[in-house]
């Protein structure tokens, strides 16, 4: 039974809280035996609590597979990349390195790549992915696209990415700020281009992971006590 | 003399707590269950629904249950890996005895050899000093019916007066403020209520981390346009992307409230009608906050004035809201009057017992609500009866079928209990499923006082850092091999379904409980079957309370995904109805036992109770000594005292040790770099962590999560201050210094991280 069509996948960051449900969630699917096929990053931990659940967003063209000399990775006809077959898989590292969105993982005690296969095991009988069902907070959602924007009137999700001159398509959506009627200041490009988000030196404060935080830019610290001095770059900023 | 029997370093090696990790049948995880159990997560008081797989009497995993309306299968990593505590090496499977020669200090014993010893003990130590003299704590964490039990097993078979609960380090400023002003203890609205509001104001919560699922609930009020105001001294997950974070210094949450409603009346963002109809005492209010012009509430505050401003006008003007709140403004020296200040800006703006209109502290522990409604706290009986009123002590006496006079009055807290040990009034005690030495404040002085009982016995299923003091441990259950009720979050009463049988001599807490009575040969109302048979007890012990459980069965609760408390089983003329509980508090119209048709609120003229939140800083403010506020909280992958989740190795992972969280400037200023050792003072302790430097807490104050024990502890600094009224203790705030360790402390060298 394949994946059905009309369920999609959805990150959403800005709703992730860090709590690693879903880490915990992924080690117990039937495939990978206690290891957890997800990861999440800090983007910046000093500077905030921002955390991004990385997934494998399952490329239409995938550069894991197009660069594996073993011909390891397979994608199935339902768009689902799969980890590498064991017995192809030459821990070349080649699918970590070319993997655009840092998915890849070489499991060097086994001497193969594990990555996510959308719990392929559920999702290929009707059940939904681990990390999508547990996720408290709804930073991964698995379902419709009907469903998703219905319950999310102020994002939208997109699944075209560019990195430099490389365009990829991903089975796998983000989610990101409406645009124009949605949230203010926000971008209605049918694309995340991902290269100028990362030099984006005006629109990231300066350097090109930090996180900026939307909360009035304005409320600095006040200290009745002299025990420290006022800052000047407290992390409260639009 | 409760000493520990033996060091420190023998216990862990025998007692952990140790790492479990998936392995065996648990590593198989495509292995097919025997069956799949509905139930509940055994920990914060979201009581999320799971379903847990059980092969061969073991719980192998879980899967989650997506039906089940509040978490509709979504679950924060504590409910993932909770499995792993089941079959976990450190479980307790035998009675112990206290033995110094004995490895790990304790020798195991027959189980009917020592509830013979415990008998023993409590009828020594209560023929020599009175009934008085034997104490007992327990836990929030328990299911209902284990909660009535330990409450009349305290007044019927004990008679002493001297039994408390660990909620009282919880939620009892929430309860005694809601009591006070809305003459009833519970979260008015289900969460459900949560993404039709206009205005979300959140203070003193780290939702994300403490009950991340309430987060979905936030995050889909943010996506239906919700404005979301954060007041905490960190910019936790839930801060990161609110619309106004207002950083309050700990410890000045009251100023906030009084300010906000100070601008309140000012630009008449204010509910006349319903001030007129449905509240007294708004104008002595008024009077006392005019004292709170923006300015000052500023400055005692450190928030930005037009902050405060902004706040005040997005709460003034909403057409609906919720406010919520927790641990952050209930931990204090006047917790109370931090509540009672949040419950008036609600008053104020007429949004309560509507939809979409809502006010809820966010409950801590899996049972802190029916846990304390009915009978383990000092100062109540069933169905949050009051323990001092003549006609709620003869309406459960008649059910108990004794003399109301026999009855003990009120008891003290559960810290004063401590101070009673202390003192050397109570000199044997009894615990079930709480840990002080780790949870409550100073607890230098609470081991001291534990090294002073005559006789100690603990009821748990790990052996707890309070209970190696034990002189006897009774090996009780875990939550999965036993049934019953709790309460959770949004007032709901929900069953907990048994798994797996208890393994070796452990035994459900309840027959241990009524094991003692019958050794004791005190066997009156001791003798029930099993949970229903307490539960049916309960229904008519609640009937008529504030807390009236009598219309609600185990069948129509799992029917329903769960029934809302009040669930009267007659009507007001007494005829027997099948109520569907009461999903929203306050609704217009509504009827309950107190006002008796007045109104909506719980006292007899209906209307709900404006009361004066007077500020003061608190009871230890920073001076040139001790100049940085000491805060603590959780992580979300630790739980409470961390006698269950410092054992789960994949929680450890996530965060294997406490470290103490400060502000770039402040790291800078002490000469202290990210990661490295720094040491914090208090008057009364020291606690030697690594440093973890971040922007997102103020400069002036430190934090450091509690769920450690011994050299690691928080609560070696923390005050024993507490609020006058719930008797909760100031966690939230003490003075401390700082400065860089010289190296690593000894422990490091002989410590797992968890330990």
């Amino acid at each position: 039974m394949p994946v059905p069509e009309h369920f999609d996948f959805f990150v959403d960051p800005n709703r992730c809280i860090g709590c690693q449900a879903c880490v915990q969630a992924c080690a117990e699917c039937d495939t990978h035996k206690g290891r957890p096929m997800i990861h999440l990053e800090y983007v910046e931990r000093s500077t905030s609590t921002q955390t991004v659940p990385v997934i494998c967003m399952h490329c239409d063209s995938p550069t894991c597979a197009e660069v594996c000399p073993a011909d390891a990775i397979k994608k199935t006809g339902d768009g689902v990349v799969q980890s590498a077959r064991k017995p192809r898989c030459i821990a070349c590292n080649n699918c970590v390195i070319a993997c655009p969105f840092g998915v890849p993982k070489m499991q060097s005690d086994f001497e193969l790549m594990m990555k996510c296969d959308m719990c392929y095991d559920r999702t290929s009988v009707g059940k939904r992915p681990m990390c999508a069902t547990v996720c408290p907070s709804g930073a991964l959602f698995y379902g419709t696209r009907e469903q998703v924007e219905q319950l999310r009137p102020r994002s939208r999700p997109i699944n075209t990415f560019q990195f430099g001159h490389q365009t990829i398509t991903t089975k796998v959506n983000m989610m990101v700020p409406a645009g124009p009627g949605g949230t203010p200041g926000s971008s209605s490009a049918e694309y995340v281009d991902v290269t100028s988000a990362m030099h984006d030196e005006s629109a990231a404060g300066g350097s090109g992971k930090r996180v900026r935080l939307n909360v009035l830019e304005d409320s600095l610290f006040q200290f009745e006590s002299d025990a420290v001095e006022e800052p000047d770059d407290a992390a409260t900023t639009t | 003399m409760a000493t520990e029997p033996t060091t420190e370093l023998p216990i862990i090696d025998r007692f952990g707590p140790h790492l479990s990790r998936m392995a065996g049948v648990r590593l198989d995880t495509g292995a097919e269950p025997d069956k799949l159990v509905k139930t509940h997560c055994c920990f914060c008081g979201q009581q999320c629904g799971i379903q847990l797989k059980v092969k061969d009497n073991e719980v192998i995993g879980f899967e989650p249950w997506e039906d089940f309306p509040f978490n509709k299968g979504m679950l924060c990593p504590k409910g993932v890996k909770r499995y792993l505590q089941g079959s976990h090496p450190d479980r307790l499977l035998s009675a112990m005895v206290r033995d110094g020669k004995a490895a790990g200090g304790f020798r195991n014993v027959g189980y009917d050899q020592a509830i013979k010893q415990v008998a023993g003990a409590i009828e020594r130590i209560q023929r020599e000093y009175g009934p008085d003299a034997f104490g007992m704590l327990s836990g929030a964490s328990l299911t209902t019916e284990k909660t009535y039990l330990m409450g009349k097993f305290a007044r019927v078979c004990l008679k002493t007066s001297n039994i408390d609960y660990n909620g009282r380090l919880c939620m009892v400023s929430a309860a005694a403020g809601n009591k006070k002003a809305f003459g009833i203890d519970r979260a008015a609205n289900p969460w459900s209520d949560i993404p039709k509001a206009e205005v979300l104001w959140i203070a003193g919560s780290n939702v994300a981390e403490c009950s991340p699922i309430t987060t979905s609930y936030v995050w889909q009020a943010r996506e239906n346009g919700a404005k979301i105001i954060v007041v905490d001294p960190r910019i936790t997950p839930i801060a990161r992307t609110c619309d106004l974070f207002l950083p309050v210094k700990p410890g000045r949450d009251i100023a906030l409230f009084n300010g906000i409603l100070n601008l309140m009346i000012e630009h008449d963002w204010l509910d006349h009608d319903f001030i007129e109809n449905h509240t007294v005492g708004f104008d002595a209010l008024a009077e006392h906050v005019q004292q709170w012009t923006p300015k000052r509430t500023a400055e005692v505050t450190g928030i930005a004035e037009k902050n405060i401003r902004q706040a005040a006008e997005w709460w003034g003007q909403a057409k609906t809201s919720f406010l919520m709140h927790a641990r952050g403004i209930e931990h204090h020296s006047h917790g109370v009057q931090n509540v009672l200040g949040a419950i008036n800006i609600v008053l104020a703006s007429g949004r309560i017992g509507r939809e979409g209109c809502g006010y809820a502290t966010i409950t801590g522990q899996a049972n802190g609500q029916g846990g304390r409604e009915h009978g383990q706290k000092c100062d109540q009986l069933p169905g949050a009866r009051d323990i001092a009123n003549p006609e709620h002590r003869a309406h459960v006496a008649k059910v108990w079928d004794v003399d109301p006079d026999s009855i003990p009055g009120p008891g003290v807290d559960a810290y004063e209990i401590f101070r009673k040990i202390d003192r050397g009034e109570i000199k044997g005690l009894i615990s079930l499923c709480f840990n002080p030495k780790v949870s409550l404040p100073d607890n230098a002085f609470v081991q001291r006082c534990l090294e002073k009982l005559d006789f100690y016995v603990a009821i748990d299923f790990f052996l707890n850092e309070t209970a190696r003091h034990a002189d006897v441990v009774l090996p009780g259950s875990l939550q999965e091999e036993d049934e019953g009720v709790v309460t959770q979050i949004e007032g709901r009463v929900i069953k907990i379904n048994k798994a797996v049988e208890c393994p070796g001599d452990a035994k459900q807490d309840w027959r241990i409980i009524q094991d003692i009575a019958k050794a004791l040969g005190r066997t009156h109302g001791m003798t029930f079957s099993g949970p229903r048979a307490i539960f049916e007890e309960l229904r008519a012990a609640s009937k008529g309370g504030v807390a009236d459980y009598s219309g609600i069965t185990w069948e129509k609760v799992e029917q329903n995904y769960g029934v809302f408390w009040p669930c009267p089983s007659e009507d007001p003329e007494g005829k027997p109805i099948d109520h569907p509980g009461t999903l929203r508090l306050f609704e217009p119209g509504t009827w309950n036992p107190i006002a008796k048709g007045a109104g909506p609120f719980y006292f007899p003229d209906g209307k709900a109770r404006f009361n004066v939140a007077a500020y003061s800083p608190p009871t230890e403010d920073v001076d040139d000594e001790y100049p940085i506020i000491l805060t603590t909280g959780r992580v979300v992958s630790q739980f409470l005292s961390g006698t269950q989740t410092r054992r789960i190795g994949p929680l450890v992972d996530q965060y294997p040790e406490p470290r103490m969280e400060m502000h770039p400037r402040l790291a800078s200023k002490l000469g202290i770099a990210d990661g490295e050792w720094a040491t914090a003072e208090s008057r009364r302790g020291t606690c030697t962590l690594k440093a973890q430097v971040v922007q997102t807490i103020r400069p002036d104050t430190i934090f450091i999560p509690y769920h450690w024990a011994g050299r690691k502890s928080a609560n070696q600094l923390t005050i024993s201050a507490q609020d006058p009224i719930s008797k909760i203790p100031e966690y939230k705030v003490c003075a401390v210094r700082v400065k860089k360790a010289d190296g690593p402390p000894a422990y490091d060298a002989e410590l797992e991280a968890q330990q």
